[in-house]
C-alpha cells in the first residue's frame, strides 16, 4: 500500500439512532487509487458509515479527516464539494429525463438563470466516455437497464469530480454481463485515481475486486484483511465472529410429507412464468436470486396482497387461493414482509397493539377488544421471544430492528400459522437478534410449520436452507438440495445461467 | 385524557377566562345557552369529519351536505310529506352520498380531496336548482320541532337544548367507537400505515367507506338541526364553508391530516373554543371583520404548539432509550 498519508480517514466514529446504536467507535482509512471493500452482516452499520460521509446523517462522535484536514460533512453538497459521491443501491434518477440531465441534475451550467444545453450534451458525452457507455446523451434513462442507469449515476458522480466513490451494493439486481462491465469501469476509475468503497454482499466480488477489505460487526470494526488475506472463510469469520459452522448450526431433522403444494402458480408481475415447488413438513425452503426476480412478488401472492393469475396452492391437503391477505391469514398462512417499517409494523402503535392487531377479530366480542386478554396476549410474547421493551405499551418505532422483527414474527405466531413466509428475516437486526430468530426458523420448521424465507444474504441461504429454489426474472431457474448447494450454484442460476446447474 | 386534549380544555378556559373579564355581559344565561347549542352543532359535524382524517382523508363536501338535507326537508314539508318518514329519508341519502364518496376514494382510488370538492359543488347545486334558490320558510311540524330544537332541559334563563343531547349520544357512541372496538382500532392502524394494516389481514377499504359514510350521516343529521335551529333554509347558504369549521375543530382536537390519530373529545372542546372565539370577538369589541383572521391564527398557534411539543417529547424519548441501553 502506498505510503503517503491517507485520502480519507475517520476515527472513532459514532452514530445512535432511536433505539439504536447504529455505529460505535468505528474507524475507516482509504488511499488514493485504492478499491476497499466493506463488508459485514445486514446490519451491522455499512450504510449508515456510507450516509455519514456523503453527509445525509451527522455523525455523533469521532472526526473525519480529508488529506489530513479535519472536516465537518454536514449536508451533501458538502459531501460533493469534497468530493464524495455516494451511489445508493436504489439509483437516484429521474426516468423521465434524459442522460445529460440527470448527469448535471442540480449542477446545471447557465448563464442567469437559462441553462446552457450544449454545453451540458457536450460534457455528459465525456463522462460517458470515461464510464463506456455508448448512448447519445439525450437518451431517456428510463429507456436504459439498469446496469447502465448505474453508469450513468457514476458519470454524474464523476461530473462533480468525485475523488471518492461510495457504491451501495451495486450489482444486487445486476446481470453477471452487467456486473463484470461494472468491474471493468471500477479498476478504470481506479487506474484514473480515483478511490472507491465497495460495499456488497458477494463475496466473490469483493475478493476479486478489492485492494483491502473492513469488516464491520453490530456497528464496529471487526477487522480488516489486505491482499491475499482476503479470502471468503476470512471475512466470514469477521462478519460473525466466530466459525460458521457455529452460527448457522442448522440441524435437520427427518423431512415428514409435503405439507404445502403449489402448482403452476402465475403472479401478476410475471403472468408468463409458471412456478411449482413443495415445503415438506419440518423443512426451511430458502428462496434467492437477484434484487427484483420476483421473489418478494412470489410470497406477496402466496399471501393474497397480489392475487394470483393462474396455478393452484395446497396447505394441509386443501386447495387455497387467496384474493386478499385476510383470507389467507384465515387459512393459516402468514407472511413478515421484506419492508418491515411500510408493511410489518404500524410504526407509530405500541407493542401490545402490534402484536394483537391480526388477532384482534378473532378475540373480539361483537367486536369490543377484551383489553385484559390482549395485554396478556402482549406480555407473553414479550416474553417467548425475548423481545426488548420497557414495556408493552411502548411504541415500536422506539425499538431496535432486532425487536421490530421479533413483534412482527410474535403477531403471526399467535396465529398459529401453518405456513411461514419470511421476506430477508434479518435485514437490518443485530447479530444476537439474528441468531434468536434462526432458532425460531428451526424450532417452528421442527414443530410442523412450513417455513419459506427470501434472502438475499448468501451465507443465510447456505447456512439455513434445507433445500434453495433460486429465481431469476420471475422463474425458478433451480431447485437445490443440501447436497448440491454453494454460492457458485446460487450465483449462476440467479444471473440465469440456467446451463451451469 | 391525552395531552393534546388538556392543552385545547386550557386553551378553551384561557379564552373563556378573558372574555368574562372583558365583558361581564358573557355570562349570562341566554348566551351560554346559545356558546352550548352552537358548539354542539359544531362538534357534531367535527365528530363525523374526525372519522375520515384518521384515515387520512378528508371530507369537503359536509356544509353542501347540510344545505341539501336542510332544503330537502323544507321542500318535503312545503309538498306536505310525513315530516318522520321525510327525516329517515333524508339520513338514508345521507348514507349513500358517504357511501357514494368512499367506493370513488377506495375502488375507482380517486382522491378524497377530489371527490369531496366535486361534492361540495354537486349538492350545492343540486339544493339551489330544486329549491329555485327561493329562501324557504319552516312551517311547523310540532313534535320534530321539539326533537330537533327544543329546550329540553331549562334552569331559569339557561338551557340545554337538543343538539346537546344530540351530540352527547354521538360523542358517547364515537368514543366507544374508536376506543373500545377493533374497527376504531383498525381505523387508527389504516390511517398510521394503511399498508402495514393491510398485510395484517386488515380491510382496508371496507374501512375507509365507513368512515365516510359516518361522516356524510353526521352531516345529515347537522342539516336536520341546522334546520330545525334557524326555522328557515337559504339554499346558496345553509351550511356554506362549515366543512372548514369541521376541519378546524378536527385538526385543533388533537387530528393529524396525516391520519391516525384523533380523541372525540379534544374535537368536541375545539369545536367549543371555535364558536366561543367568534363569541368573544364580538363581546371583547374586536372589530367582527377580523373573526376569520383571529380563528385561523389561533387553530395556527394550537396546532404549531402541539407539534413542538411532539417534537421536543419524541427526542427526549429516544434519548432516554439509548442512554438506557448503552
Amino acid at each position: 500500500m502506498p505510503k503517503e498519508p491517507p485520502l480519507l480517514e475517520a476515527s472513532s466514529i459514532g452514530k445512535q439512532f432511536p433505539g439504536v446504536r447504529a455505529l460505535h467507535n468505528v474507524n475507516l482509512t482509504l488511499f488514493q487509487g485504492e478499491i476497499l471493500s466493506l463488508v459485514g452482516e445486514n446490519g451491522a452499520g455499512k450504510s449508515t458509515m456510507m450516509k455519514l460521509l456523503a453527509g445525509i446523517h451527522l455523525p455523533d462522535d469521532g472526526a473525519i479527516k480529508l488529506n489530513g484536514d479535519l472536516v465537518e460533512i454536514t449536508n451533501v453538497r458538502e459531501a460533493q464539494k469534497y468530493g464524495i459521491a455516494l451511489i445508493h443501491q436504489e439509483l437516484n434518477l429521474s426516468d423521465n429525463l434524459d442522460i445529460a440531465a440527470n448527469i448535471f441534475l442540480g449542477n446545471e451550467p447557465h448563464k442567469n438563470g437559462v441553462m446552457d444545453h450544449n454545453r451540458i450534451h457536450r460534457e455528459s458525452a465525456q463522462f460517458l466516455k470515461r464510464v463506456g457507455l455508448e448512448f447519445p446523451t439525450d437518451t431517456l434513462v428510463a429507456d436504459l437497464t439498469i446496469g447502465h442507469q448505474q453508469l450513468v449515476e457514476i458519470s454524474k458522480a464523476l461530473s462533480v469530480d468525485a475523488r471518492i466513490i461510495i457504491m451501495d451494493e451495486p450489482t444486487s439486481s445486476l446481470s453477471q454481463k452487467e456486473s463484470e462491465k461494472l468491474f471493468e469501469v471500477i479498476r478504470g476509475l481506479k487506474s484514473q485515481g480515483i478511490s472507491i468503497i465497495y460495499i456488497s454482499h458477494r463475496l466473490g466480488e469483493v475478493i476479486d475486486l478489492s485492494d483491502r477489505v473492513s469488516v464491520l460487526r453490530d456497528g464496529e470494526n471487526a477487522g480488516e484483511l489486505v491482499g491475499d488475506e482476503i479470502t471468503h472463510d476470512a471475512m466470514v469469520k469477521l462478519m460473525v465472529g466466530r466459525d460458521l459452522s457455529q452460527f448457522y448450526n442448522r440441524t435437520v431433522t427427518a423431512l415428514g410429507e409435503k405439507i404445502f403444494e403449489v402448482k403452476g402458480l402465475r403472479t401478476p408481475p410475471y403472468p408468463d412464468n409458471e412456478i411449482s415447488f413443495s415445503v415438506r413438513s419440518g423443512e426451511i425452503l430458502g428462496i434467492a436470486g437477484l434484487v427484483g426476480a420476483g421473489r418478494t412478488e412470489l410470497l406477496q401472492t402466496i399471501f393474497g396482497i397480489t392475487p394470483a393469475v393462474g396455478g393452484s396452492m395446497k396447505l394441509n391437503g386443501k386447495e387455497l387461493m387467496p384474493k386478499s391477505s385476510l383470507e389467507a391469514i384465515d387459512s393459516g398462512i402468514v407472511l413478515a414482509p421484506e419492508d418491515r417499517k411500510r408493511h410489518g409494523l404500524i410504526l407509530e402503535m405500541n407493542v401490545r397493539e402490534n402484536t394483537s392487531l391480526a388477532r384482534l377479530s378473532r378475540d373480539q366480542k361483537v367486536g369490543i377488544i377484551d383489553f385484559n386478554n390482549e395485554y396478556e396476549l402482549a406480555e407473553k410474547t414479550i416474553k417467548e421471544l425475548k423481545i426488548k421493551t420497557p414495556h408493552s405499551s411502548q411504541v415500536v418505532q422506539y425499538l431496535s430492528g432486532g425487536n421490530q422483527q421479533k413483534v412482527v414474527l410474535g403477531k403471526w405466531l399467535s396465529m398459529n400459522p401453518s405456513l411461514l413466509l419470511l421476506d430477508e428475516p434479518t435485514r437490518g437486526i443485530d447479530i444476537g437478534s439474528k441468531q434468536e430468530i434462526y432458532k425460531l426458523m428451526e424450532e417452528l420448521a421442527a414443530s410442523g410449520v412450513a417455513v419459506i424465507f427470501v434472502s438475499s444474504e448468501m451465507e443465510e441461504v447456505l447456512g439455513m436452507a434445507d433445500r434453495v429454489l433460486v429465481m431469476h426474472e420471475g422463474a425458478v431457474t433451480g431447485d437445490l438440495s443440501r447436497e448440491q448447494l454453494n454460492e457458485e450454484a446460487v450465483m449462476q442460476l440467479a444471473t440465469g445461467n440456467k446451463a451451469a446447474a | 385524557m391525552n395531552k393534546n386534549t388538556i392543552g385545547i380544555l386550557s386553551l378553551f378556559i384561557l379564552i373563556f377566562g378573558f372574555t368574562w373579564y372583558s365583558n361581564e355581559n358573557f355570562v349570562n344565561g341566554y348566551n351560554m345557552t346559545n356558546l352550548v347549542k352552537w358548539s354542539s352543532l359544531y362538534a357534531i359535524m367535527g365528530i363525523g369529519v374526525a372519522f375520515v382524517i384518521i384515515t387520512g382523508g378528508i371530507d369537503l363536501s359536509i356544509g353542501s351536505v347540510i344545505g341539501l338535507v336542510a332544503s330537502l326537508l323544507a321542500l318535503a314539508i312545503k309538498y306536505e310529506w310525513n315530516p318522520t318518514l321525510t327525516v329517515v329519508l333524508l339520513l338514508g341519502l345521507s348514507i349513500v352520498i358517504g357511501l357514494m364518496h368512499g367506493l370513488l376514494i377506495t375502488k375507482v382510488k380517486l382522491q378524497p380531496f377530489v371527490v369531496t370538492l366535486c361534492g361540495l359543488l354537486f349538492y350545492r347545486g343540486i339544493s339551489r336548482w330544486l329549491t329555485d334558490n327561493q329562501t324557504m320558510q319552516f312551517p311547523g311540524t310540532e313534535n320534530l320541532d321539539s326533537f330537533f330544537s327544543g329546550k329540553l332541559l331549562i334552569f331559569g334563563k339557561f338551557a340545554l337544548s337538543s343538539p346537546f343531547f344530540f351530540l352527547v349520544v354521538v360523542a358517547i357512541i364515537a368514543a366507544f367507537f374508536l376506543n373500545r372496538t377493533i374497527w376504531g382500532r383498525y381505523l387508527l392502524a389504516l390511517g398510521n400505515n394503511e399498508d402495514g394494516a393491510r398485510y395484517s389481514g386488515i380491510q382496508t377499504d371496507r374501512l375507509k367507506i365507513a368512515a365516510y359514510v359516518i361522516c356524510s350521516f353526521l352531516a345529515g343529521v347537522s342539516g336536520l338541526l341546522f334546520a330545525y335551529e334557524l326555522d328557515s333554509v337559504q339554499p346558496a347558504q345553509t351550511g356554506e364553508f362549515y366543512e372548514l369549521y369541521a376541519i378546524a375543530a378536527a385538526v385543533l382536537g388533537g387530528c393529524s391530516l396525516r391520519g391516525g390519530q384523533g380523541a372525540i373529545f379534544g374535537v368536541i372542546i375545539a369545536a367549543a373554543v371555535i364558536r366561543l372565539l367568534r363569541n368573544s370577538i364580538n363581546l371583547v369589541g374586536i372589530s367582527t371583520h377580523l373573526e376569520f383572521s383571529i380563528i385561523g391564527l389561533v387553530i395556527l398557534g394550537g396546532v404549531t404548539a402541539d407539534e413542538l411539543i411532539k417534537r421536543i417529547v419524541a427526542k427526549r424519548r429516544s434519548k432516554q432509550i439509548s442512554t438506557s441501553k448503552s
